[in-house]
C-alpha cells in the first residue's frame, strides 16, 4: 500500500462521509443547533441573573460563556462522530471495504475528517451567532487564530475518542450514549459559571477535569486574557494523549471487529 | 469433471477455524479451477458464509493453507484483495448514496482514473437495468434492485475471482433467474466464481462443480449430475385414471411400486429422457392411458439425507409435471 494510495483512500472515503450529510442532514443541524440554542437560552433566559452573579450583567455573560459553548459543540460533534461510526459498521459496505485493497485507516479516518469539517463549521456557525448576540472578543487576530487551533486540535482529539467508542458500541444507540458524558463536562467545569462556585467535592473536580483547562485557555485567547502556562500546557497535553490513543483503539477494534 | 488443466483459481488445503470453542472449519479442502463456478452447498451453520469469509481476507483463519489468484491469503492479503470481488449475504451498499455514487466509490478505491470510473459507472448501471434508478439514494432501491447494485459494486475492479454469498436468498424467482443470467455472462467473460447455495437446483443451473459442505467439512464433491447419482430417491411417478388402467399398468412395470389406493405407480431408478421413454413405450404397448406423469429428482434433502443422516429442511417438494 503506497503513501499516496492511502491518502486517495482516505480523500475518498471524507469525501463520502461528507456526501452522506447531503442525504442524511439531521445529524450536522443536531450538532450545529444543539450549542445554538443552549447559547441563546443561557444569555437570554438565565444570563441576566447568572451574569450578576459575575458581578456585572448579560452583556458580560455573553463573554463569559462563549467557550464553554465552543467545547459543548466539539463534544456534540464527536457524538456525531460515534454515531455515524457505528452505523456504518451495521451495514455491510464495510465488509466490502475490508476485502477490498485499500488502506486499512481509511474508513475511520473518513469518520473522523469528516465529522471534524463539519464540527468545524458548527464552530463558526456558533461564533457567527455569539457575535450577533453581542459577544465582542478582544483578542488579536493571532490570538483568535490560536484558538480556533486549539479548538481544532481538542476537535479532533474528542473524534478520534468517539469513534474508537462507536467502533467499540455493539449498536448504534450505544454509541449515541457513549460519548454523551463529554456534552456534560462543559457544565462540570468552568464553561457556563466559575468552578469555585461550585460545592465541595464538585469544586475540586470542576477545577481539575481537562474541560476546564482547555475552556481557560480558549477563554483568555479570545478576550485577551493572562494565559495560564498550565492551562494550555495540560490541553496540549491531553489533546495529543486523546487522539493517539483514541486512533490507536479505534483501529485495533476495527481490525478485530470480525463481520457478521 | 475434467481435471483442471490450469493452475487452480483457488486452493484450499487443510483450512481450520473455530470461533471460541466452536470450531466451524474442521479441514477444508478445495479446488476451483479458473474460468469456472463451484458451488458451496450446506445448510445454515455449516461454515459456508465463514470459508467466504476467509477466502476473502474478512476473517484470518487458525490453519491451513489458501492461494487466491496465485496469491498465498496469509503472505499477501493486499495481493488476494485486488484480485476478488465480494458479494456478500448482507447488502454491501451505501444506503446514503445513489446507486452511481455507489460504482464511482468503488471506482475511486480501486485508484481508476475519473473517465475510467464514468465510464465503467455508466456500463454498470445499463448492464444491470439501473439507469432509471441512477440518481437516487440505494436506500429506495428494491431487494432485487439493491442485489444488482451489490453485484455492479463488485465488478467495478473487474476482479478475475467473485465470491457470491447466497446470492439469490430472499429474491423473487425473476430476480433470481436474472442473477443467474448475469453469473453465466460474467462465466463466458473468463471469471471465476465461488458461490454459497442452499439450493439445489441453483448450484444445477449454475455450477461445474458442488461441493457439499456439513459440519465444517466437504462431504462430497463433483458435477451435479455425479453428487445426484450419489443419492438414491430418483424416480417416475405415474397416477392412472381408474382401477382398469392401474392393473394395467402395474402388469406393464412389474418392479414399480404400486399404491392402490391413492392409483399411483413409483418406477425407482433412473429419470433421465432414455428412462422415461422406456417407460412412456411400455405402457404403449400395454395400451395404458397416464392420467399424470411427474419426475422426482433427488433435491438437497435427498442429498443431505444420504450424505450426513440429516435432513435441512422439514418440507419436501417435487419437480413439477414435465
Amino acid at each position: 500500500m503506497s503513501a499516496s494510495h492511502a491518502m486517495a483512500d482516505a480523500v475518498t472515503m471524507v469525501r463520502r462521509n461528507l456526501v452522506h450529510v447531503r442525504y442524511y442532514p439531521t445529524v450536522p443541524l443536531f450538532v450545529a443547533g444543539i450549542p445554538v440554542l443552549f447559547l441563546l437560552l443561557f444569555v437570554y433566559v438565565l444570563g441576566g441573573t447568572l451574569g450578576a452573579g459575575l458581578g456585572g450583567g448579560r452583556a458580560d455573560y455573553v463573554e463569559y460563556i462563549v467557550p464553554g459553548v465552543l467545547m459543548f459543540a466539539i463534544a456534540g460533534g464527536a457524538q456525531g462522530a460515534a454515531i455515524s461510526v457505528a452505523t456504518d459498521l451495521a451495514e455491510g459496505i464495510v465488509a466490502r471495504f475490508r476485502s477490498m485493497a485499500i488502506s486499512r485507516g481509511a474508513v475511520l479516518t473518513g469518520h473522523v475528517v469528516g465529522n471534524l469539517l463539519q464540527s468545524l463549521a458548527a464552530l463558526v456557525l456558533v461564533v457567527a451567532v455569539a457575535l450577533a448576540v453581542g459577544f465582542r472578543p478582544q483578542g488579536s487576530p493571532l490570538r483568535w487564530l490560536a484558538a480556533f487551533g486549539v479548538l481544532a486540535l481538542l476537535a479532533l482529539a474528542l473524534m478520534w475518542l468517539a469513534v474508537a467508542m462507536g467502533t467499540a458500541a455493539r449498536n448504534v444507540e450505544s454509541a449515541s450514549n457513549l460519548p454523551a458524558f463529554l456534552m456534560l463536562l462543559p457544565f462540570l467545569g468552568s464553561g457556563f459559571v466559575p468552578a469555585e462556585s461550585m460545592s465541595g467535592p464538585l469544586r475540586w473536580f470542576a477545577e481539575v477535569q481537562p474541560f476546564t483547562h482547555a475552556i481557560e485557555t480558549i477563554r483568555a485567547l479570545l478576550l485577551d486574557l493572562p494565559l495560564g502556562g498550565v492551562a494550555l500546557a495540560a490541553t496540549l497535553a491531553w489533546s495529543v494523549a486523546l487522539a493517539v490513543g483514541g486512533y490507536v483503539w479505534a483501529r485495533r477494534i476495527y481490525e478485530r471487529r470480525s463481520v457478521r | 469433471m475434467n481435471a483442471p488443466r490450469h493452475p487452480a483459481a483457488i486452493t484450499v488445503r487443510g483450512l481450520r477455524k473455530a470461533f471460541g470453542a466452536t470450531s466451524v472449519l474442521r479441514g477444508v479442502d478445495l479446488d476451483v479451477a479458473p474460468g469456472t463456478v463451484t458451488a458451496l452447498l450446506g445448510p445454515n451453520g455449516a461454515g459456508k458464509t465463514t470459508t467466504v469469509h476467509i477466502l476473502s481476507t474478512l476473517v484470518a483463519p487458525d490453519g491451513g493453507d489458501v492461494t487466491v489468484a496465485g496469491c498465498d491469503l496469509r503472505a499477501d492479503p493486499d495481493g488476494v484483495r485486488a484480485a476478488i470481488g465480494l458479494t456478500g449475504q448482507f447488502s454491501a451498499v451505501d444506503g446514503l448514496l445513489t446507486g452511481e455514487d455507489n460504482l464511482l466509490l468503488m471506482g475511486r478505491l480501486r485508484h481508476l482514473g475519473k473517465a475510467e470510473r464514468a465510464r465503467r459507472a455508466a456500463a454498470l448501471l445499463e448492464r444491470f437495468d439501473l439507469v432509471d434508478a441512477a440518481r437516487r439514494p440505494a436506500v429506495t432501491y428494491s431487494g432485487g434492485m439493491r442485489r444488482r447494485l451489490d453485484l455492479a459494486m463488485t465488478l467495478v475492479g473487474e476482479p478475475a475471482v467473485i465470491f457470491l454469498d447466497e446470492p439469490t436468498t430472499g429474491l423473487d424467482p425473476r430476480s433470481r433467474r436474472a442473477m443467474w443470467d448475469q453469473v453465466r455472462e460474467l462465466v463466458a467473460d473468463g471469471v471465476t466464481i465461488l458461490l454459497t447455495t442452499q439450493y439445489l437446483e441453483e448450484a444445477d443451473q449454475l455450477a461445474d462443480q458442488v461441493a457439499v459442505l456439513d459440519d465444517g467439512r466437504i462431504v462430497a464433491a463433483g458435477s451435479p449430475d455425479e453428487l445426484k447419482r450419489l443419492v438414491p430417491g430418483g424416480h417416475i411417478r405415474l397416477r392412472l385414471p381408474d382401477a382398469v388402467a392401474f392393473a394395467g399398468a402395474t402388469a406393464a412395470l412389474p418392479d414399480a411400486r404400486p399404491d392402490d389406493a391413492a392409483l399411483t405407480l413409483e418406477v425407482h431408478g433412473g429419470t433421465g429422457a432414455r428412462d422415461l421413454r422406456a417407460v412412456l413405450d411400455r405402457l404403449d404397448r400395454a395400451a395404458v392411458e397416464v392420467d399424470a406423469l411427474t419426475v422426482h429428482t433427488p433435491d438437497l434433502d435427498d442429498v443431505f439425507l444420504a450424505l450426513t443422516g440429516a435432513p435441512t429442511r422439514p418440507a419436501e417438494h417435487e419437480e413439477g409435471p414435465r
